[in-house]
């Protein structure tokens, strides 16, 4: 029995190319406005897979979710102009979004995931804003599935999922049960670009709308954010002429 | 500063992909005004722009490949037919959405991008012109790129004055003789479908007629591969007829129509070229400001210098104005207004014009640097210099701008 429908779940994240990231002058966060968004890389490649399997009959539907502000619908729009056949929008903003964090956006794709009965949740690895590396995780275990992560092959072999994973010790390869949560690694896949009829064809695909009330989750956070800062800038080195001067300069800061 | 050739090609993709970013980012924002779904396609041309074509646009240049694999990518993305109908293969986008995409492809190589333009142009002229037959014979192929395209109109003893052209189309049972030679033809003796432009009548517009010829076609030749200061990733050869046996069925349209079919592809042809140059154009105000910020002389960078500051306002200010006409003009054409024609001239001339002097600028910025083929500034210089000679050269574009003006209905 091919499953049903997969979950790819999506995150807008700051350009990781974008030359200057800011951080605020109250040291609250960083500047958002008016910098370039666009869809997380690892979750580019949770698409990718995700069609894939699709077009390899393995599943039938691929629906692409996101939560946040009326940006994201973006993201969803080039995900559904990559394969998805349908979106899923989660309206978070101002204040809630600000506050959103892994725990919450978890919360969301699991109770997502239990209402439209998907039997995979795929995800990126982490966000390169943030670089958590929380949500999947999390939302496997809201949801009490097993869960494949840092995913670099990933083949559906009847009711179960052969996950090979990327760990620091080399390659480890899993099998679990479905419904199961995975999380793309960078060696998953390369992400397709779009083509010209289907970014026409996404235009017609639905996107729902809804807020995380309907869903029945609560989006206080129990993390705050205490302050940002830059990281400390470079010092100049010193040039010491002999190695003895190296090994001495080293023990008189304490060094060694 | 200079780099080594190893870190030099990582810094130029590196510098690529910021730019793009920056590109779809900056008050120069290319994404003004679009819709949603034009969006789209810019972004995914940006992307297949900076990292199919850019890392390799240096190398197509200067070993003179022909990149078929990397057209063929393009053309599964539907960049083959972009404005040719689906029921053919087609993308069935308008010429707006044409030209965005050309605008955002040339960033990564001109000459591949304006050889694309051209292909494209002659699977326009077999979908809008041709039969039933012709377009299910000729247009999936040139979509897919499975097959490549060349316009040929221009001859050695007629450019600007192309209605004086001289090669003789003889009908003889079912087939036309072909004689006559072709002059910088674009992909010339590396593609498959030659749309050629010939007289079957008298003189004049009315005695021309247009037929496509097949590669492999006994008669049909090619003269040596010409060298050029830019457009290298093209081949650009003499077409050469000696009878040329080409079957009726392969005319396009009525016997004289020949010239208006011609004219009506380089309309949208004028476009796509005037997008090229765009392209290049907001790729080297974005590498100009880049190096003024990096390069220090007087003991601060560049970009402190009042002239140069001066220098790239008004780059950007001529490059805003370049595209606002551009894609005007692209609306014009594709709602088949009456000032359609004028205005692609009006683009073609004042587009491709200002954006050669916005590159050239650009490289001056760069100083000796400038000069160098480590660069990419020269290339966009090199490669749009051409722009504003073919497809009608920029003295052309006055005299349809000023017949149109000075005409009963003007």
């Amino acid at each position: 029995m091919s499953p049903a429908s997969v979950f790819v779940c999506l995150s807008l994240t700051l350009l990781s190319d974008y030359p200057v990231i800011r951080v605020k002058p109250d040291h609250s966060g960083v500047v958002t406005d008016g910098v370039k968004h666009s869809m997380n890389p690892f979750c580019e490649i949770a698409v990718e897979e995700a069609v894939k399997l699709k077009e390899k009959k393995f599943i039938k539907e691929v629906v692409a979710v996101s939560c946040g502000p009326t940006q994201v619908t973006e993201t969803i729009r080039t995900a559904l102009a990559m394969g998805c056949d349908r979106g899923i929008h989660v309206e978070v903003s101002g204040k809630d979004y600000e506050a959103m964090g892994p725990l919450q956006i978890a919360k969301i794709f699991a109770a997502l995931a239990k209402k439209e009965e998907a039997s995979l949740v795929i995800l990126g690895k982490q966000a390169i804003d943030d670089d958590c590396n929380q949500t999947g995780q999390m939302t496997a275990a809201l949801l009490d599935w097993p869960q494949g992560t840092f995913a670099s092959e990933v083949t559906i072999d009847g009711e179960k999922v052969k996950v090979v994973r990327e760990i620091d010790g080399g390659l480890e390869t899993i099998k679990i049960s479905m419904p199961a949560v995975l999380t793309a690694d960078l060696r998953l896949n390369t992400p397709r670009y779009a083509t010209l009829p289907n970014i026409m064809k996404a235009k017609k695909k639905k996107i729902a709308n809804m807020k995380p009330a309907d869903l029945g989750v609560d989006m206080v956070s129990r993390v705050e954010v205490l302050r940002v800062d830059e990281p400390p800038t470079r010092l100049a080195g010193v040039k010491v002429e002999t190695v003895d001067d190296l090994v001495a300069k080293l023990k008189a800061n304490g060094t060694i | 500063v200079m780099f080594n050739g190893l870190c030099l090609k990582g810094f130029w993709l590196y510098s690529v992909c910021a730019m793009r970013d920056t590109i779809l980012n900056s008050h120069l924002a290319a994404a003004h005004g679009l819709s949603d779904e034009q969006k789209e396609f810019q972004k995914m041309a940006f992307d297949f722009a900076a990292h199919e074509m850019s890392p390799h646009m240096a190398e197509w240049d200067e070993k003179e490949i022909f990149p078929v694999e990397t057209m063929r990518k393009a053309a599964q993305l539907g960049f083959g037919g972009i404005y040719v109908q689906p029921e053919v293969g087609g993308s069935g986008l308008s010429r707006l959405d044409t030209s965005v995409i050309f605008e955002a492809l040339s960033t990564g190589c001109v000459s591949t991008t304006a050889y694309i333009s051209i292909h494209n142009m002659c699977n326009w002229m077999i979908d809008t012109f041709g039969n039933t037959e012709q377009r299910e014979k000729f247009c999936p192929e040139l979509c897919t790129m499975d097959k490549f395209a060349s316009y040929c109109l221009t001859e050695p003893g007629s450019g600007s004055d192309a209605a004086s052209l001289l090669t003789t189309a003889k009908l003889e049972g079912h087939h036309y003789i072909l004689n006559g030679s072709k002059a910088f033809i674009s992909g010339g003796g590396d593609t498959d479908v030659y749309i050629v432009m010939c007289r079957t009548g008298g003189k004049g517009p009315k005695g021309i007629s247009c037929v496509v010829v097949e590669k492999d076609t006994p008669g049909l030749s090619f003269g040596k591969k010409e060298k050029k200061v830019g457009w290298n990733s093209q081949p650009t050869r003499a077409v050469i007829l000696e009878d040329c046996h080409v079957p009726v069925t392969n005319r396009l349209g009525q016997e004289g129509q020949g010239f208006n079919i011609a004219m009506r592809g380089l309309n949208g042809g004028r476009i796509n070229i005037a997008s090229c140059s765009l392209g290049a154009a907001h790729a080297c105000v974005q590498l100009a400001r880049d190096h003024l910020l990096v390069r220090k002389q007087f003991g601060e960078a560049l970009s402190n210098n009042q002239f140069l500051q001066f220098k790239l306002a008004e780059m950007a200010t001529k490059l805003v104005a370049s595209r606002l006409l551009l894609r005007e003009a692209a609306v014009a054409l594709q709602e088949s207004r009456s000032d359609a024609v004028s205005l692609c001239s009006m683009a073609k001339l004042f587009v491709t014009d200002e954006c050669f002097n916005i590159c050239n600028q650009a490289l001056q910025m760069h100083g000796g640097y400038g000069y160098l083929k480590d660069y990419a500034v020269q290339q966009f210089v090199r490669d749009i210099r051409v722009h504003q000679i073919l497809e009608g050269t920029n003295e052309v574009m006055r005299m349809i701008i000023a017949r149109s003006l000075l005409s009963e209905s003007g």
